[in-house]
């Protein structure tokens, strides 16, 4: 596959105050084997270079776990493909002459903070409410004193291989969290350490869901089918049925 | 008395620690309450100290730079975690873990140091199933094991190739309890850039506030440094592209020894370079050396694909070499050997530097034992294949996909190509038992310290010891420093040491912009790292890393005079952040290669090429290196170096083998 060149059309906002808009900035020479990360180093290089302020975006580890890189490309968050961050995303799915269309997030529970970075803090205060077993340091029996089924733990890994990107916010039509917090409800549910403090959990956790002002589900799956790690709706069906049962027994 | 006090306890080896324990000083309850400890960084280390020390009752303010407490590099570790459970039965103990630890940093750590990692690692493993740490399991609801290299039995737990995101999210989980508790402030998108000393002793550090870009001052009765390595001077390596030396540099400015700073591992199964634009490099678990074999063509400048290759012209060269331990040598052992198969024209790619991995074999083993277990008498060779990818599926799908993306082929069909990469530092600040720098008050955890791993680390020990470190180590050992500083008020940070440090923080600042040069910052991080890879990387020697010196001192004055900086200081500026960071691994870059200098023997992943054996092996030099090397700072890129002297009780130092 030869170079191509491309035309990228940016989102750009100076702050969280700031009206953003979307820019044209052409490229060149861009390899098929690049990330589409690579491709912004490219453009950003050239941009500082004239000396223009380069663009900022969300991105670390570069190889898919993070969680932390996050742009919403020609409508899809993390780009066309389907179980991929857009740091592995790499630019032979993209063909030469293409016109490719980069926003931030959008969702109001996830402002803008600058260009394509967005707050995602909400999801850090919604574990803070349940996302968690309550635990000290040093008070754990031994580890296989807690034997667990393995089609469980395999389910809970499943649920927890979340890497907290928010894609399925950013997707959803309603800007739902649901998938996220369902996904740390089941991993819990299905584990035997999880049962104590499973009605709290619930509860808890959907509560500042809600509070964080994300939407609510309305069932299109859009959330699953951009999940870069494939997290299923079954979780979100896992999660109605914990929170029913919360409510309940209370 | 000497500035090198490693303060290990008196007593037998397996004795010290558990004596340690219970004698300790202790700090009450009402005491701990207005007690504060300051966490820099948030991975394995950091998340689980500040998690641990909060539920004590400290007052904890935790750091990262990421948007997340979450997103910290550890989460990036795929294959899993040792620990010295013996699940399996197969003969391993505290001391086998031990001794393989000592023996795989080819012995150049401290024994006090890695006896007790060894002795709580089996509590790692319960406290993270307790937590809802999804680990690996058997149908039997047992816990399940893999081997890593190094090592001839079976401790490693896994989930996946994602045991490091599992472990941390466990971790961040504990943290984030706290956090919802009121224990712990969280202090997301900050960098630290300084640390305040008061009266010598570590009191808190100036942090930037990335979002605003506003400088912050932050108290603490003591610091804790947990920030992880520098491999990221290398400007390529598998770390994340975030991932710095600053915190720990400043704490090196400010008095904290640097200890063994050119003891790098190159991790051997990494995907390889593919261009001028790479950003970062990506590895491929060691886990996959379980079942992978690593060849290359028998015949020099072999052009044939690898499926066109026949088996007998095939040299599988690390069992060739290593009949023991065959693919799961050490790491250092395995990447020397792949570069010394591509220097003499066997390596295969495009670009000639790379080396097989290849999976052929297994699917068929893994093929026929699941066709067994189905019940499928007489399988075709389609189904045996298909039995076969499944169950090399379950083991390694993500990085296989992972490769894949990368790539584009598909390592089912076709063997990965792999190359050695920058992974960890076993360098780092020098700390005592107790975990502390040389800086009263001032700590270092998991890989910002240099303690347990010696010269090469093993696979599956680095998640082990942020852990060991944050969960089981640091809570007792800080409460002997913080039980006499009970009377110590809280100090405002309108004291002049914090208006200094904040003042110097400020000045670096400023000086980055007001040179106004023509150069990215990209620019001279990627010079510097061609001259660390080239001359201070697998192989390295006298001429080259004199040349190396003098080349980074030229890159160093280069980039103070023609950096370009955009923006400005009052907003979220990565550039602004990168700049600052790699003006420190310029610096960082000069210590390492004096210090690969110095050590005039081969040690682990420190390859003189001076000094090996008749047969390419490294080859220690036991009477003149078998010490840590402590560099001090004295200013203006000036160092003096102090020795702590390593003294083996139990083990026996000897030539390291895997034949």
């Amino acid at each position: 596959m030869n170079n191509m060149n491309l035309t990228l059309k940016v989102w750009r906002q100076k702050n969280d105050k700031a009206t953003g808009k979307l820019v044209t900035y052409p490229v060149k020479e861009i390899s098929p084997d690049m990330s589409f990360l690579e491709m912004f180093d490219v453009l950003n290089e050239q941009l500082i270079v004239k000396g223009e302020e380069p663009i900022a975006f969300d991105h670390d580890c570069r190889e898919g776990i993070c969680g932390m890189c996050s742009m919403f490309i020609n409508g899809q968050p993390h780009g066309p493909k389907r179980n991929v961050t857009t740091c592995q995303l790499h630019m032979r799915s993209f063909k030469d002459g293409d016109t490719i269309v980069v926003e931030p997030w959008r969702a109001a529970a996830f402002p803008v903070i600058k260009d394509l970075t967005v707050d995602r803090s909400a999801f850090d205060r919604i574990i803070a409410k349940g996302g968690f077993i309550s635990v000290n340091t040093g008070n754990a029996q031994d580890a296989n004193n807690i034997p667990i089924p393995k089609p469980d733990a395999d389910a809970s890994f499943n649920a927890a291989a979340c890497i907290g990107c928010g894609a399925c916010v950013a997707t959803c039509k309603n800007s739902s969290a649901m998938l996220f917090v369902a996904a740390k409800i089941s991993q819990l549910a299905l584990l035997p350490q999880g049962q104590v403090e499973r009605i709290a959990r619930a509860k808890n956790m959907v509560a500042q869901m809600d509070e964080e002002g994300f939407g609510n589900c309305t069932n299109t799956g859009a959330c699953e089918v951009k999940c870069p790690k494939g997290i299923s709706l079954e979780n979100i069906a896992r999660m109605n049925r914990e929170f029913y049962m919360a409510n309940i027994k209370e | 008395m000497s500035k090198l006090d490693s303060k290990i306890p008196e007593g037998k080896l397996e004795e010290k620690w558990e004596k340690y324990k219970s004698t300790v000083a202790l700090v009450n309850p009402a005491n701990k309450r207005s007690l504060e400890v300051i966490v820099v960084g948030s991975g394995l280390a950091g998340a689980s100290a500040a998690a641990s020390l909060a539920e004590m009752g400290y007052k904890v303010k935790c750091f990262c730079f990421q948007d997340s407490a979450r997103r910290a590099h550890s989460i990036a570790a795929q294959g899993g975690i040792n620990a010295a459970k013996n699940y399996q039965n197969d003969g391993d103990s505290t001391y086998r873990l031990f001794y393989d630890t000592v023996k795989g940093g080819d012995y150049r750590a401290r024994e006090a140091n890695v006896y007790r990692l060894a002795s709580v690692s089996a509590n790692i493993i319960d406290q993270c199933v307790a937590q809802g740490v999804p680990l690996a399991r058997e149908y039997g609801g047992m816990l399940s094991n893999r081997s890593f290299g190094g090592t001839q039995v079976q401790r490693t737990f896994y989930a996946a190739g994602q045991t490091g995101q599992q472990l941390l999210l466990g971790a961040y989980s504990a943290l984030q309890r706290q956090v919802g508790l009121g224990t712990i402030e969280m202090l997301t998108r900050h960098e630290m850039l300084e640390v305040v000393t008061i009266d010598g002793k570590a009191r808190g550090v100036i942090a930037r506030d990335l979002i605003s870009g506003k400088l912050e001052r932050h108290f603490g009765h003591a610091v804790l440094l947990c920030t992880g390595g520098y491999g990221n001077v290398f400007y390529l390596s598998t770390n994340a592209m975030g991932a710095n030396v600053t915190a720990a540099w400043k704490a090196h400015k400010k008095g904290a020894f640097f200890g063994n700073p050119c003891f790098t591992q190159i991790h051997p199964t990494c995907i390889p370079v593919s261009g001028d634009h790479q950003s970062k490099l990506t590895l491929m678990s060691e886990s996959l050396r379980n079942d992978g074999r690593i060849w290359v063509p028998k015949k020099q400048g072999d052009t044939r694909k690898a499926n066109e290759i026949p088996e007998e012209e095939r040299d599988y060269y690390l069992e060739r070499r290593y009949p023991a331990f065959g693919n799961l040598v050490p790491r250092d052992v395995a990447s020397r050997a792949a570069k010394e198969r591509c220097d003499a024209g066997f390596g295969v790619g495009t670009s000639k530097m790379a080396v097989y991995l290849d999976f052929k074999a297994a699917i068929a083993r893994y093929g026929h034992t699941h066709a067994i277990k189905l019940g499928t008498h007489n399988p075709t060779e389609e189904q045996l294949k298909k039995f076969g990818k499944e169950v090399v599926e379950e083991k390694y799908g993500n990085l296989f996909e992972m490769y894949e993306q990368i790539t584009g082929e598909n390592p089912y069909e076709l063997p990965m190509r792999i190359y050695p990469a920058v992974h960890y530092t076993m360098g780092g600040l020098w700390v005592d038992y107790n975990l502390m720098t040389t800086v009263p008050g001032l700590y270092a955890l998991g890989e910002a310290n240099f303690s347990d791993h010696g010269a090469n680390r093993l696979g599956a020990s680095a998640l082990m010891q942020g852990l060991a470190d944050g969960y089981f180590v640091i809570p007792y050992t800080l409460g002997a420093y913080l039980s006499k500083e009970i009377s110590v008020k809280a100090i405002p940070t309108t004291h002049e040491a914090f208006v200094e440090a904040e003042k110097n923080a400020q000045a670096i600042i400023d000086k980055l912009f007001a040179i106004k040069g023509t150069k990215s910052v990209d620019h001279f991080h990627k010079q510097l790292g061609k001259i660390m890879w080239n001359k201070c990387g697998m192989a390295r020697n006298s001429t080259g890393l004199k040349e190396a010196i003098q080349e980074i001192k030229i890159l160093r004055e280069e980039f103070w005079k023609d950096v370009l900086v955009p923006g400005s200081a009052d907003e979220l500026n990565p550039e602004l952040e990168k700049a600052g960071r790699v003006a420190d691994f310029l610096e960082l870059g000069e210590l390492m290669c004096m210090d690969a200098l110095n050590r005039n023997e081969s040690c682990g992943g420190h390859f003189r090429e001076e000094s090996q054996t008749e047969d390419g092996e490294a080859k220690r030099d036991d009477d003149n290196y078998s010490y840590v090397a402590a560099w001090e700072n004295k200013g203006n890129n000036n160092y003096e170096l102090h020795k702590e002297e390593l003294v083996f009780d139990v083990v026996h130092p000897s030539q390291r083998s895997y034949k």
